[in-house]
């Protein structure tokens, strides 16, 4: 057995070793990726001649493969729109299958000697499950290396000059050290090498380049040294390096993952099978397989499989990892089931609607995805520095090392200012910001917007399913002859539970509670509900229609909907578009973080300026219709302001894309989530204030993290061409400042108190908070 | 100083042996997931 799993792995180790591209012969033929029903669990058709698509990147290894990957699939005629991602090794692309194929494309990035893989969450867990081994693997060849080369060399260390050891030891010892170097150098080095050979192929350069260089200059002096029996060896200041250089970038790789972890739970909202019933039978078929009209069955702790309407049944169901809400929601015949929510009580058959790509989860993953397409521009202004410096190191070690005549300090150069910190500065705060979010009901489409956010010097609030909850809701209750007023609403949501009238929304109280047993219901089509409750008759609805039953006419005549039993009248509801219960602690919170808050609307002025005044916005226009909301906004960014939009609904989609940056509630129109930089998406507006935060400190740390990595880079290059500092402390300096750059960015982005727990329902492993 | 000719080749070969028994760990899938073993010692199962 042992012998079996030695062979694979030195099969392994040589391929590492020799390979410098992908072995074609190994991967699957391309051509698979465009058969249509593959397709249709990763390949998306916004428009009638538009896929899009997101692929697993393989082998990317630094900022410079993302912009040379971009490229390949940009020159790829037919390719609409391309963009990669470093965190999380996805490049996002759409595409016109007129012109092009998902093959040719996949073909490509072969070309230019990277892999890809259609996204497919269990595929992309066995890639970082070897990515993460042989990461430990050469980490600890390097160190271990390292450790026994110094060893080695410390007697020389010791001894110099005074002659106690012998010329046949020393050679020995050298010897010795060559042969563990020489695995160090070649196995566990092998990433900057195959990097920067990848990129001297196509004449650039890229942050390996000056590693390798580095590396493989002090390798080949002192082998030269050994072999000719003169000179200095410096194999314990090269394993050291390998070993340094090899653990800031095996941190840095476990980071990214553990933010590319946290994104995708988003893809595995789905459960991979459901039981669908059919002519009596029960089937056991791929969740990708439904289609909108079938009936599934969902056992109790199953995940729902597809968007759809409960048909049979009573339970409740935990929506957390779509909204961000802990707390379960009552469902009933008739209520909407969303996809990759957890039935926590009882089995229950649903009737599909949406399935596969089409669902809700599906829609909010591909606009994260997306979120990482457009960085913030101070992250690409640090990506083209970074490329800059790189060009400046390898010319200043070149010319450190003519005017020097010494090897080292070019050795020194090269790996003390490796750029790599300044790359590393921003993809994983970035990343681990819009999985933040999204676990607070926010979901980020541009992780631009952390930059306007955090920017943003004025909010604009849209009223109605912003401010408001868009939908009717019971703003006061009057009872009457003694009837307490909780037994009432109770009654009342039992009563209007299945009645389809747009008032009867209000009574459809999410929460779950005791409800009085209801029989004999009766729909009074456009009158109310008449029913036997406890045995007494009890009628909902309008008044006139209460008033036969209550006998005599109504004490209160404003209300919209009554409440009355046989003899006497119970309550009046009066309903109306409510005030989301948290709107005004949040305009507090926003107002004290020192943001100008803007009321527009497209309401009665006389109504928008009460809910000004009512909630303390200073500026608000009433009756605006988009092109005024339009105006509004151009007029404040034309004054300098840095202009944050809240809206919903489809009025506001174009003023949406005009702000710096948008929200989106969850609830609104598909459109307006398009144009939006961030959705809601648990309809809840206190994730408004969660995303300002998390933007001011993500953005704080990225600026943390530029500023350590450039003032660094800044100070190593002049003091390593100077020759004050040697290769190993060059090494140390450079590992170091990626370590804390890597650190840094895991810093938590919310306020203490704030964290939540994943839900005990989650199928994510990590019990980590971050 | 002649047992350092036997010592220094015998040093070699334990790094490559070391090496190997680290290799096996880690195929077996010992490294796997480092965050959760620091977890399971708040959740003791035993009662």
């Amino acid at each position: 057995m042992a012998r079996t799993i030695v062979a694979a792995g030195f099969e392994k180790y040589y391929e590492a070793r020799a390979a410098a591209g992908v072995r074609p012969e190994l991967l699957p033929p391309a051509e698979v990726y465009d058969d249509p029903l593959a397709q249709r669990e990763f390949v998306a058709a916004p428009g009638e001649h538009v896929r899009e698509a997101t692929l697993i990147l393989d082998r990317i290894r630094c900022a410079a493969c993302l912009w040379l990957n971009e490229q390949a699939l940009r020159r790829v005629p037919g390719v609409l729109r391309a963009d990669v991602n470093f965190t999380t090794q996805r490049a996002s692309i759409a595409w016109d299958p007129r012109v092009t194929r998902l093959s040719t494309i996949v073909a490509a990035i072969r070309a230019v000697g990277y892999d890809a893989y259609p996204f497919d969450p269990r595929r992309g867990d066995a890639l970082a499950r070897r990515e993460r081994r042989r990461a430990l693997w050469r980490l600890f060849v390097a160190g271990f290396g390292a450790l026994q080369v110094m060893m080695y060399a410390w007697p020389a260390y010791v001894d110099a000059g005074a002659g106690t050891l012998s010329e046949q030891a020393a050679a020995l010892m050298r010897w010795a050290s060559l042969v563990i170097t020489t695995p160090v150098l070649v196995f566990s080095c092998g990433p900057f090498f195959r990097g920067a050979w990848q990129d001297a192929k196509r004449r650039r350069i890229s942050l390996d380049t000056p590693i390798a260089l580095g590396l493989a200059a002090g390798f080949a002096a002192s082998a030269w040294a050994t072999l000719a029996g003169t000179g200095e060896v410096y194999f314990d200041s090269i394993a050291m390096l390998a070993f340094l250089l090899l653990g800031a970038r095996t941190a840095e790789l476990f980071a990214r993952q553990r933010a590319g972890r946290e994104l995708d739970r988003l893809a595995r909202w789905m459960p991979s099978s459901a039981l669908r019933l059919r002519g009596g039978t029960e089937e056991r078929v791929p969740a990708h397989a439904l289609a909108a009209g079938d009936r599934v069955r969902v056992a109790a702790g199953e995940r729902v499989p597809a968007d759809g309407v409960l048909e049979e049944g009573a339970s409740s169901a935990d929506e957390s990892l779509l909204t961000g809400e802990s707390r379960p929601v009552a469902k009933r015949a008739g209520a909407a089931l969303v996809g990759g929510s957890v039935n926590l009580e009882q089995p229950l058959v649903m009737r599909v609607t949406r399935a596969g790509a089409d669902t809700r989860a599906a829609a909010i993953g591909r606009l994260v995805e997306r979120a990482a397409a457009a960085r913030p521009a101070l992250v690409e202004r640090a990506d083209r520095l970074a490329r800059l410096l790189t060009h400046v190191v390898i010319v200043t070690a070149a010319l450190a090392w003519a005017l020097s005549g010494n090897v080292w300090i070019a050795v020194a150069v090269l790996v003390a200012t490796c750029p790599c910190a300044l790359a590393l500065a921003a993809p994983i705060v970035l990343t681990r910001a819009g999985a933040q979010l999204l676990a607070r009901g926010a979901a980020l489409t541009r992780s631009r917007a952390l930059e306007t956010l955090d920017r943003a010097t004025d909010v604009v609030l849209d009223k109605t399913g912003t401010l408001t909850q868009g939908g009717p809701a019971i703003a006061r209750v009057a009872t009457f002859a003694g009837a307490d007023d909780a037994g009432c609403r109770m009654l009342a949501a039992a009563l209007e539970s299945s009645s389809t009238h747009p008032l009867a929304r209000a009574f459809h109280d999410r929460r779950v509670g005791q409800r009085p047993t209801v029989r004999e219901l009766r729909n009074e089509a456009g009158q109310g509900v008449e029913a036997r409750v406890d045995g007494r008759l009890v009628r909902i609805g309008a008044q006139r229609f209460c008033a036969a039953l209550a006998g005599s006419p109504a004490p209160e005549t404003h209300a919209q909907v009554y409440l009355a039993a046989q003899g006497r009248w119970l309550a009046a509801f009066f309903i109306e578009d409510a005030l989301r219960p948290e709107a005004e602690g949040v305009v507090r919170e926003l107002a004290a973080r020192g943001l100008r808050l803007h009321l527009v609307s497209g309401d009665d002025p006389a109504i928008v300026g009460a809910l000004a005044a009512r909630l303390g916005i200073g500026h608000w226009t009433g009756g605006a219709t988009p092109q005024d909301k339009l105006d509004y906004v151009a007029r404040l960014q034309a004054a300098g302001h840095v202009v944050a939009m809240v809206g919903d609904g489809l009025n506001d989609a174009p003023v949406l894309a005009r702000a710096d940056a948008s929200v989106a509630m969850g609830a609104g129109a598909d459109a307006a989530q398009l144009q939006a930089d961030a959705v809601l998406t648990a309809d809840r507006l206190g994730a408004l204030q969660d995303l300002l935060e998390i933007s001011r400190r993500a953005m704080r740390l990225v600026r943390q993290n530029l500023g350590w990595a450039l003032a660094y880079n800044a100070l190593a290059l002049p003091a390593a061409a100077l020759g004050w500092i040697g290769p190993w402390e060059a090494a140390l300096g450079m590992s170091a400042s990626s370590f804390i750059v890597v650190l840094n960015a895991l810093r938590p982005l919310a306020r203490k108190g704030q964290w939540k727990a994943s839900p005990s329902s989650s199928p994510s492993r990590s019990l980590s908070y971050s | 100083m002649e047992s350092l000719a036997l010592l220094i080749p015998l040093s070699v070969a334990l790094v490559f042996l070391i090496g190997w028994i680290f290799w096996r760990a880690l195929e077996g899938g010992q490294f796997d997931d480092l965050e959760r073993p620091a977890h399971d010692i708040l959740m003791d199962d035993d009662k």
